[in-house]
């Protein structure tokens, strides 16, 4: 999107509302929606994944270090990841 | 000119479907639409026509099919009445809201309940705000000509609107008239093959029918209605290129013996031409009456209607459905909307009459004219009455 859409204005929708760029939901910021967010202690973690395989937004990614990082970006703050760690590793926070 | 024959109204319109070279049919049954769609599906079968045809579970699929075809640029075709309506009605809404130029015909009938199948209009006000261009036509000459007229209209890249062609059920849908067919060669001169301004292809991947956050969704609605409305200037071109092709000239507020009326009905479909007859024999005693014809509902034709009535002293306006708990009937409502401005402006008196297919004779014109100018003569500004009811 070459704009947020708070600032189009009626004259520039496409018609029918139509989405001509693929993929752009990439730029929709669903982590504001959260009220609570994951919180990674390192020392407990064992790089198991399962953070990684149970966010359903995919928010996890897996960095250089081997640690699975939530991209608080696109985080709704579910707690699933909380919920599944075996090590309790991850809590949920509120946010600030 | 092209040849006259005698058909029933909706085999003249499911002819005009085939040379219009729709890709998809989708159908539903339900009376008394079922003979479009029925003769439909003999000229697919038979090779006359190329097309698609579905058969669907049901009217929410029918349109939901078209939708989907529409996206992806096939020339598309449904039609329905009444209960089917009322179910496809939600996806009357999104067809509009992803400017897709489905042209659909109704066979207009009474909603239930209590059961019925015969015609009035409460079916059609029940969708009133769904975005589409409304017709209503009067004999099945205007039908026939009209799906050409909204394709035409649909698909201009300027509307991309889908269109609504109202006929009366039975009075219109079941009854043989004299229809002169359009040669094909004028039809593919009047109508050029559809080109989408955008459909779904793997080549160009898009998104349609996408959802909206409340930041956007305002502006999206100002975009589909200023669209609606610039739409009459389209339909205006259609219906003046038509008439030079046929010598048949339509337009969206037709009169008749309007000029000098002191008193004018309104009317809509088929029952419109009674009340032709009705003025006939009131003029015949010298009384000044008039009738006005609505053919263009959506978008409404402010100006046009405004122009036909503004001289006159009394409008008698018939509706073919209730607003329940309401106003009076749907088009009264929208007649007094746009006069309300008017510095000078006529008395109305609303009568909803012919309810479930109920005869409505020119004698009940002669009548409801004459109740009405006493009553307005009387200072009932705000007449409203279920013509005909039994005490």
């Amino acid at each position: 999107m070459t704009k947020p859409e708070n600032e189009w204005t009626w004259k520039e929708i496409p018609v029918g509302n139509v989405v001509l760029e693929p993929g752009n939901t990439s730029q929709y910021r669903t982590g504001d929606w959260k009220a609570l967010r994951p919180l990674l202690n390192k020392e407990r973690c064992v790089h198991c994944g399962l953070c990684y395989i149970f966010c359903p937004d995919m928010s996890y990614q897996l960095d250089e270090e081997g640690y699975f990082i939530v991209d608080l970006f696109y985080c709704k703050g579910c707690g699933i990841c909380a919920k599944e760690c075996p090590t309790n590793a991850i809590t949920m926070v509120m946010e600030e | 000119m092209g040849k006259r024959v005698g058909m029933e109204v909706s085999i003249a319109a499911a002819e005009a479907v085939k040379q219009c070279n729709v890709d998809v049919i989708s159908a539903y049954p339900i009376t008394p639409q079922t003979h479009i769609v029925e003769h439909l599906s003999e000229i697919v079968a038979n090779g006359e026509l190329d097309a698609e045809f579905f058969c669907v579970e049901s009217e929410h699929s029918a349109l939901s099919v078209c939708v989907g075809s529409e996206a992806v640029g096939a020339r598309s075709f449904t039609c329905t009445s009444s209960q089917g309506l009322a179910l496809m009605s939600e996806i009357t809404y999104i067809a509009s809201g992803m400017r897709l130029p489905i042209v659909m015909a109704i066979a207009n009938r009474t909603l239930s309940s209590p059961l019925s199948i015969w015609n009035d209009h409460s079916d059609v006000m029940s969708i009133r705000d769904c975005g589409w261009i409304q017709f209503f036509t009067e004999n099945g000459q205007e039908v026939y000509d009209h799906i050409f007229i909204a394709y035409r209209v649909a698909e201009d890249k300027e509307v991309l609107l889908p269109v609504i062609v109202n006929l009366d059920g039975f009075t219109l849908s079941h009854v043989i008239e004299p229809i002169e067919l359009i040669e094909q060669e004028k039809i593919e001169r009047f109508l050029p093959p559809y080109q989408p301004l955008y459909r779904l292809h793997p080549d160009r991947p898009i998104t349609m029918g996408a959802f909206a956050l409340p930041a956007i969704f305002a502006e999206t609605k100002k975009a589909q209605e200023v669209a609606l409305i610039s739409s009459i200037s389209k339909i205006l071109k259609a219906w003046k290129e038509f008439g030079e092709m046929t010598g048949r000239y339509y337009q969206p507020i037709e009169t008749y013996q309007a000029e000098d009326a002191e008193t004018l009905m309104v009317a809509m479909g088929s029952i419109a031409e009674t009340a032709s007859t009705a003025v006939d024999q009131m003029r015949e005693q010298g009384r000044k009456v008039g009738l006005i014809k609505i053919r263009l509902w959506r978008p409404f034709p402010f100006d046009a209607f405004k122009k036909a009535v503004l001289n006159s002293k009394n409008l008698v306006v018939i509706d073919r459905a209730v607003s329940v708990g309401g106003p009076g009937g749907p088009v009264a409502s929208e007649v007094k909307s746009a006069i309300y401005g008017c510095e000078k402006r006529p008395s109305v008196y609303n009568f909803v009459a012919g309810l479930s297919g109920r005869d409505v004779a020119p004698s009940d014109f002669i009548k409801m004219v004459e109740k009405a100018e006493i009553e307005i003569e009387e200072g009932n500004q705000e007449g409203y009455e279920i013509y005909g009811v039994r005490e």
